[in-house]
């Protein structure tokens, strides 16, 4: 029997379910931007090689080029245009506008979500490649310059806003301490009951 | 990308059952590769089933005091894992020198140990390669190949491994569970990946059907002194070009254990044999480090671009195993 | 009521947030493939996999029998254009964008038929479908130095400029360099790819693109296809990245064929893969420099050659001896650009082009020659500053490069710098520091632009400039409200649209420099209006400018912005990795008008420089004439770890004479910024790389001093 090429599926996107019929083919990002009017996700190169496309799922930042619709149905999608609380921009979202951490802006929403997962994973307490011990009795590394730049490292701004971008990230993280430290926990309960007892 | 089936598999033997053995239905874990390869059409399955909700997705410690890692654990939550940092720090090193954090919350484990060549003529199917078209060539060897192999390669392709994690996990002799419609096999991961010879196309000893299910690690209580080293043409976000996963247990000056293995040198992660064998009871400085690498590179065959890698890969060699040996001192 | 407000405070030259700064961080701003059609029609390309040949036969039919699939055009169905006209750049169309004319294949990646579908997904699958049957014949793929067909070729400046006896001139010189230099194919890869949407509408065409130039590619349309120009409409509100790359090209074109075939709107998007071969790039160059200096390192010879490539169906010329004829005076004086058509894409412009890699010779060139002198690298620029161009003859326009070597010098701590290479350490890696200086043209285009005044008191500038991320709309936000003496709040900027009007495209660091000299043009006429006090009626009053006589009526002068680049490096000669570690630009630029975005064109600039030094490389394989690896895991472009703390500035650097006062700092941050890091690496190694980009398997065999 041949098996059905496309599907009606329905996705959870910043908290609104929207229910569609997709080709197989289709990739996450693609259902988003050509589906259902959400561009704020952009594509730069469509083959997980830029960044521009980061999306947050089930709290964590991951690539919706390489991820097909079809396998989202039934994860929680956060989107650039989920981040902020109504009229009020997230905290990374912010710092991005004040310290000028962008130029053409296509790269922006992908930086923009690739940080708000940075953050988390550093309030759980993920080391980087940049780490020095990463023994968890070492405890998390501080959120440096130069571990914000390799843990941003998926995401390229061909503009080169680099210096302005990680000064955001650094910004925003401050301002997010107090409240990073739930959403370790549920990204990583395992990580952040390790903390706890360290 | 052609058209094709999906179906989400919800247990293993359900899995291997949608499987069954059909040549063009391909798994689905993470999609970091697999997806990417449907885009450049190098893959064109017509059937895909999701395992991402199978529920292989635990890290625990094996009574013996080793590890076992679900195939679908992502290299995220892996290089995050309090004891993998403890007791494999390599392999946590290894994993978060790849790819880019978004990636690494997708990819699998299993998944990882399947990936395929990122060599520039077999993602590009308008260019000749053995590997995806048995008998077309391998346009590499003249070509542009200064990231190919140097070692364990042949005629037929040059094309290297791109794991990092996979250079770690067989450091410290991992072994590859799976499952098949015969029932669960096992296999060390030193036999997982087939020489090149002339069937480059021809990439693991995994029996047909077969749906990885885990990783063991034996306990080894020299991996828990070491360390990752990879070298790139950027300082992140790249393939290696040259890396060293080693442990080192040195006692009274002399080397008692050790695991050596290297990544971007072959067409699967290399165990370094021949220098463990001249490291194990040598006395722990640089001139025996330098032996040791120049012992494994001895079965060198460059190519007229690459030749470097056979420098780099002795330098990291002394670099990182001097660099462990100067921590266990300290 | 009153719209002129006396208590004005300027906007000018203090910090400010982007205008559509919101839009960019929420995800509202929407680029080109991304507003919505009804009834959209999705095109892909379909490109050669020969490098040179005829096309024999391509097999339509089964790929029109595919699910969604609505049109093929190829050479024998596809509309006719007109390619014998000269466009805004002055020059007839690069063939490539028009695209299904002949059944000729030029070069690997050449358009060969566009598949039409009802979806992205459906398009896809039938172009990888398509089948298309070739006459292949050898080609030439191959650039060296010594290429025998290379001619001199005259392209945005005469080809060849010679003064003086070199042989003499170099005979009689204490000390003489001579070094070669070479650079790799370097292609833009703006985040955004290219992408246009085409449709006709009550008998116009409207084209919603992504491109540096509303203005250029209305026209570029209108020639091709023999319209009115005013019966074509391109719109380009934000576009994402371009770095001479988005002119027109093959998509543009394929979408309004497409669109005008199917009588519906056409979408055209490029993958990554086929901007390698469709969005134009930079040349690889190889470059030659003799420099003949007295002992007091005075030159009395320069000798700069470069020879770069092109296609077979287009010239165009990667100028890079023409930095020597700003930069130094020398009694001999000899500089030539010559080309060697290959079997390749048409390369482009692309961020400074001729001075990013000139000024990567040239600059290195004098970092050898300092050494061989004996003299600190600023010193030896210092003594040869002229007086007047080199070669023009002509006065500078403000040429500041002193102040800023000494302002450089003195925040990088240069004083304390022991000229000897390969001595310092920490750790692994072997330390250098490098400097190398900067220049780039400061021109103007005509321009117009609308200022309209409204009754409650804002204003409406109309003006079809591009902001492809330099800030324009905010710079010129900023211009108009100092112009008309009001808060920038009540002042909206209209961009990207080529309804407005000519204006210059964002391109060759004039683009902010021309649209603000239309934008306070018009606004201080309507400044003077408004100060009649006859009122504003309803509809608003609307004054519009041309700047086509003032630009005419400049001074002839030599107008350039220049710089100081400094870099500090770490190199680890075993395994290869070179990080820079800091890097300091102070540049002379005229009126900086924004401080913040200013900072990030400079900063942005000198990543480039960054990622040209160490990272960019499109490897061309012999065999095929295609490339390896093109995509953006296989072209590195420097990523956040690559990039450490920059820190650009500038000096106050008016001109009392020049109407508008900026210069446009679009480019200036990248030219130099390579050869202060290549500097840096002799610094820290003791062995020169001439090589670009300075890869780790170069480091690894050249060694260094302890290898």
């Amino acid at each position: 029997m041949a098996l059905s090429t496309s599907s009606v599926i329905t996705l959870k996107i910043n908290g609104e379910k929207y229910t569609l019929p997709v080709d197989h083919r289709t990739t996450l990002l693609d259902a988003l931007r050509e589906r259902l009017d959400l561009t704020g996700t952009k594509k730069g190169c469509d083959q997980g090689q830029c960044g521009a496309c980061t999306v947050l799922l089930d709290g964590r930042r991951t690539v919706a080029c390489l991820q097909l619709a079809v396998a989202a149905e039934g994860r929680e999608i956060t989107t650039v245009e989920g981040v902020a609380d109504g009229e009020q921009l997230h905290p990374v979202q912010q710092a991005f506008l004040d310290l000028d951490g962008y130029q053409c802006g296509y790269c922006t929403p992908g930086q923009i979500c690739s940080a708000i997962g940075v953050i988390q994973e550093h309030a759980a307490g993920w080391p980087s490649a940049v780490t020095d011990d990463i023994r968890p009795e070492a405890g998390p590394p501080p959120l440096t310059a130069d571990e914000i730049r390799e843990r941003m490292s998926g995401n390229l701004c061909r503009c080169g806003a680099y210096v302005s971008i990680v000064e955001a990230v650094a910004r925003a993280a401050e301002a997010g301490t107090d409240t990073s430290t739930a959403a370790a926990a549920r990204i990583s309960p395992e990580a952040a009951a390790e903390e706890a007892v360290a | 990308m052609r058209e094709f089936g999906y179906q989400r598999a919800s247990d293993v033997a359900g899995a291997v059952a949608l499987l069954g053995a059909d040549p063009d239905t391909r798994f689905l874990g993470g999609g970091t590769n697999l997806v990417d390869l449907m885009k450049t059409g190098v893959e064109r399955p017509a059937r895909l089933i999701d395992i991402r909700e199978l529920p292989l997705d635990e890290i625990e410690s094996t009574p013996e005091g080793g590890l076992r890692i679900g195939a679908t654990v992502t290299n995220g939550d892996l290089a995050a894992h309090p004891e993998v940092r403890r007791r494999y720090p390599a392999l946590a090193q290894a994993v978060l020198a790849g790819a880019s954090g978004q990636l690494r919350n997708m990819a699998t484990v299993g998944g990882n140990l399947l990936q395929r060549t990122r060599c520039g003529y077999f993602t590009d199917v308008t260019k000749p390669c053995n590997k995806r078209v048995p008998g077309s060539g391998c346009p590499a060897v003249e070509g542009e190949h200064h990231n190919s192999a140097i070692l364990g390669a042949s005629g037929h392709c040059v094309a290297v491994h791109p794991s990092d994690m996979a250079v770690a996990l067989i450091a410290f002799d991992a072994v590859v569970s799976y499952e098949t419609a015969d029932g669960p096999g096992e296999l060390p991961l030193r036999e997982f990946y087939l020489p090149v010879a002339d069937t480059p196309h021809r990439e693991t000893a995994l029996p047909p059907g077969a749906l990885i299910t885990g990783v063991t690690l034996p306990p080894t209580p020299t991996a828990t002194h070491s360390r990752y080293r990879k070298v790139r043409e950027r300082a992140s976000y790249a393939f290696a070009i040259g890396s060293v996963a080693a442990a080192l247990d040195v006692r009274d000056g002399v080397v008692r254990d050790v695991r050596l293995a290297l990544g971007a040198v072959a067409s699967r992660p290399w165990r370094a044999v021949a220098a463990e064998r001249v490291l194990t009871g040598a006395p722990a400085d640089a001139e025996t480090y330098a032996a040791a690498a120049e012992a494994e590179l001895a079965a060198a065959l460059p190519l007229p671009h690459n030749g470097y890698k056979v420098t780099l890969i002795r330098n990291l060699v002394v670099a990182v195993l001097t660099e462990l040996a100067e921590e266990a001192a300290r | 009521m009153t719209t002129v407000t006396t208590a004005h405070k300027n906007a000018v030259g203090t910090a400010h947030t982007r205008v559509e700064g919101r839009d960019k961080v929420t995800g509202a701003a929407r680029y080109a493939g991304e507003v919505p059609f009804a009834d959209l029609a999705h095109g892909w390309l379909v490109l050669s996999t020969v490098a040179r040949g005829r096309i024999r036969e391509i097999d339509t039919a089964p790929v029109l029998g595919l699910p969604g699939v609505l049109a093929v055009l190829d050479h024998r169905n596809a509309p006719r254009v007109e390619t014998d006209y000269a466009g805004l750049m002055g020059s007839k169309p690069d063939p490539t964008c028009a695209v299904f004319q002949h059944d000729r294949v030029p070069h690997l990646g050449w358009p060969v038929a566009l598949v039409v579908a009802e979806t992205s997904e459906q398009a896809r699958e039938a172009a990888e479908a398509l089948v298309v049957h070739y006459e292949q014949e050898p080609h030439d793929v191959d650039f060296t130095g010594e290429h025998p067909d290379a001619y001199a070729l005259d392209g945005h400046m005469p080809a060849v400029a010679e003064k003086g006896d070199l042989d003499a001139e170099l005979a009689a010189s204490a000390v003489v360099l001579d070094a070669e230099y070479t650079t790799p194919e370097e292609h833009h890869n703006p985040m955004e790819p290219h992408a246009a949407t085409a449709r006709w509408e009550d008998g116009r065409l409207e084209v919603v693109d992504s491109n540096q130039g509303a203005t250029w590619v209305v026209g570029e349309l209108a020639s091709l296809f023999s319209l009115d120009p005013a019966s074509v409409r391109v719109r380009s509100e934000h576009v994402g990245g371009g770095f001479g790359s988005k002119g027109v090209r093959a998509h543009q074109v394929a979408a309004v064929m497409a669109a005008t075939v199917l009588q519906r709107p056409v979408r055209v998007v490029l993958t990554r893969r086929q901007m390698f071969s469709l969005a134009g790039y930079r040349s690889p160059t190889v470059q030659r420099v003799r420099l003949g200096a007295d002992a007091e390192g005075r030159l009395r010879a320069l000798e700069h050659r470069s020879v770069s490539l092109t296609s077979t169906v287009h010239e165009f010329v990667e100028p890079s001896a023409g930095v020597a004829r700003v930069m130094y005076d020398a009694d001999a004086h000899h500089t030539a650009n010559r080309v060697v058509r290959l079997d390749v894409p048409t390369p482009t412009w692309m961020r400074a082009p001729g001075e990013a890699p000139g000024s990567f010779a040239l600059e290195a060139a004098l970092d050898e020659l300092a050494e061989k002198c004996g003299i600190d690298p600023i010193e030896l620029r210092l003594r040869n500053e002229p007086d007047k161009g080199p070669v023009s003859g002509l006065p500078f326009a403000g040429r500041d490069l002193p102040a800023c070597f000494r302002e450089g010098a003195r925040r990088f701590g240069w004083a304390d710098r022991d000229p000897r290479p390969g001595l310092r350490r920490d750790g692994r890696w072997l330390l250098g520091t490098g400097t190398a200086a900067a220049s780039f043209h400061a021109g103007a285009m005509p321009s117009t632009a609308t200022v309209t005044a409204h009754p409650d008191g804002t204003f409406t500038v109309r003006i079809a400039a591009a902001d492809i991320g330099t800030g324009a709309r905010t710079a010129l936000t900023l211009i108009a409200a100092d112009a008309l003496r009001v808060p920038p709040e009540r002042v909206r900027v209209r961009i990207g649209d080529s309804d407005f009007g000519p204006a210059m495209i964002a391109g060759g660091s004039m683009g902010t420099r021309s649209w603000a000299w239309a934008v306070t043009a018009a606004a201080d006429e309507l400044r003077d209006r408004l100060a009649l006090g006859t009122g504003v009626p309803a509809e608003g009053i609307t004054v519009r400018s041309d700047t086509t006589a003032a630009i005419g009526a400049l001074a002839p002068a030599e107008r350039h912005s220049f710089g100081a680049q400094f870099a500090e490096v770490a190199v680890d000669v075993t395994t290869g990795e070179v990080r820079v570690r800091r890097m300091l630009g102070i540049f002379a630029a005229g009126r900086i008008v924004n401080p913040l975005t200013a900072r990030g064109q400079f900063e942005g600039g000198m990543v480039w420089g960054i990622s040209m030094a160490l990272h960019e490389e499109a490897i061309r394989d012999r065999a095929t004439g295609g490339h390896v690896g093109a995509d953006l895991a296989g072209y590195h472009v420097a990523t956040h770890a690559d990039v450490p703390d920059i820190e650009a500035d500038w000096i106050e650097d008016a001109d009392p004479r020049d109407p508008v006062g900026i210069k446009g700092i679009g480019e200036i941050g990248i030219v130099g910024a390579a050869a202060a890091i290549a500097n840096a690496v002799w610094h820290a190694t003791g062995v020169r790389h001439r090589s670009l980009p300075i890869r780790p398997d170069r480091v690894i065999l050249a060694g260094g001093p302890s290898a």
